[in-house]
């Protein structure tokens, strides 16, 4: 990375002035994920403004944001801090840091696998490729054979006619990186 | 009334009622849905956190394509809802990631988006002057006695300058249907919390906690049930209700239009849901024992 300060990193690729920041802490107030971070979201955009990358990468919390957009909606500021736990995931990935939460980017990129390769995704297909990367397939066992037995999971994949262009505009967003 | 129908991925699968339900009150109402030919997936929870292009590349298509059959476009899924208003904003207020992705899609599929389409929530086709006049007369089963705590939850709320379907703090559109109806709507503190989302596979206990805080919310409020206009939101309400505690169903708010307008093929769509609805239904006398 560059020695540019890293609110201002943020700023260029996000549009997110983080330095406008003052600490009213609404965003951890209305965060549904505070109880189970271990940086709470004022205090991450904190961090940022402190230029400490490296606590950043290491923390829970960017990969507990559900990107519920509570803060951005209630930030007197305009701040979405959700855009900057985005940037701060993609950061993390890029750089190749011991992630705090490795089950949740294995669950994103299961989805995506499933849309570059179909066009849409497909449900049984992603989750059951992200329980056996993650080896959790006990977990929910019960619940997904009930699903299964309800009809809510369809078995069989389909696949979009122009599936190709889809893996084009994947291509393309690997370029963006 | 016709659009072009968005349903996305959850109402091929795990909502499939949200799809039956949303298709079935729409001709009905003789509201025509044109199903966008061949639409991609939204990229929904996930694109964005892998890249900020893919998450306005992957809905742009579809903006693409509807906007080739000249049709507003009627999404009843929140997140898909939200990800093509997003991929409509990021276009025409010219950012550079929406002027990158139109110029590419440009080149993959031989047209771009011209921004001449508006992306509505089905709600917000629901809740058109035309369809509010027109609904008493069709309604054979008002929902009378029933009190629902109405559940919004993110991503057709916020951000606000987005998707504005409704006031992001206090929403009262779902309560307005639901009033239509017959039903009373009660006042409760969790309409515009979030449920956790694609969370209820890798930290199944985080969605655990907020969905048993949203229940405890309707239950304390005196709902008999909660409904609610998106497939994530169902579904972890849904899935994640514990089966020796008091259960609480989780409706689509198209499956109780569908009640209301006393279409018996209902009973299909709750055949669907993990929680039974059907004993509530009957208690009401809007489905007969079946």
């Amino acid at each position: 990375m560059s020695t540019e300060h890293l609110s201002t990193v943020i700023y260029q690729d996000t549009d997110q002035q983080v330095n406008r920041c003052y600490g009213c802490m609404k965003c951890s107030g209305g965060c549904p994920i505070s109880f189970a971070a271990d940086i709470k979201i004022h205090e991450i955009i904190r961090l940022v403004n402190l230029n400490q990358l490296d606590k950043l990468l290491q923390c829970k919390t960017i990969w507990l944001c559900a990107f519920c957009k509570t803060c951005k909606q209630r930030c007197p500021n305009d701040i979405d801090s959700s855009l900057v736990m985005d940037w701060l995931k993609s950061k993390a990935l890029r750089d190749d840091v011991a992630i705090a939460m490795p089950n949740i980017p294995i669950l994103y990129q299961s989805f995506l696998q499933s849309v570059e390769k179909l066009g849409r995704v497909h449900e049984a297909g992603w989750i059951s490729s992200y329980k056996i990367k993650t080896k959790t397939y006990s977990n929910d066992l019960k619940l997904g054979l009930k699903m299964i037995r309800k009809g809510k999971l369809k078995l069989l994949p389909g696949r979009i006619k122009n599936y190709q262009q889809i893996r084009k505009i994947f291509s393309c967003a690997r370029k963006e990186l | 009334m016709k659009y072009s129908y968005y349903p996305g991925c959850s109402l091929c699968s795990t909502a499939s009622e949200y799809n039956l339900s949303s298709e079935a009150i729409c001709e009905q109402l003789g509201i025509q849905l044109k199903e966008i030919p061949d639409w991609n997936c939204c990229g929904a929870t996930s694109a964005h956190s892998a890249s900020a292009y893919l998450a306005v590349a992957l809905p742009l298509r579809n903006l693409i394509l509807a906007e080739k059959m000249g049709l507003d476009m009627v999404v009843p899924c929140a997140a898909c809802y939200h990800w093509q208003r997003v991929a409509h904003q990021e276009v025409v207020t010219g950012t550079a990631i929406g002027k990158k992705a139109n110029q590419e899609l440009g080149d993959i599929i031989g047209a771009s988006y011209n921004g001449n389409l508006q992306v509505k929530h089905i709600m917000e086709v629901m809740l058109q002057q035309q369809v509010l006049e027109l609904l008493p007369k069709k309604i054979t089963k008002p929902l009378k006695g029933m009190k629902l705590a109405s559940y919004y939850g993110c991503l057709m709320l916020r951000p606000a300058e987005v998707v504005a379907i409704d006031n992001p703090e206090q929403p009262d559109s779902i309560d307005k249907m639901a009033q239509a109806l017959g039903a009373s709507t009660v006042r409760w503190s969790s309409k515009v919390d979030c449920c956790g989302g694609s969370f209820t596979l890798a930290e199944s206990g985080v969605v655990d906690k907020l969905t048993f805080d949203i229940v405890s919310a309707a239950r304390r409020g005196g709902a008999d049930a909660i409904v609610t206009a998106c497939p994530l939101c169902q579904a972890n309400l849904d899935t994640r209700q514990k089966e020796n505690d008091e259960q609480m169903p989780v409706f689509y708010i198209t499956e109780l239009i569908g009640v209301a307008l006393g279409m018996s093929e209902s009973r299909q769509w709750f055949k669907k849901h993990i929680v039974n609805p059907l004993p509530l239904l009957e208690r009401f006398n809007l489905l007969k024992k079946g």
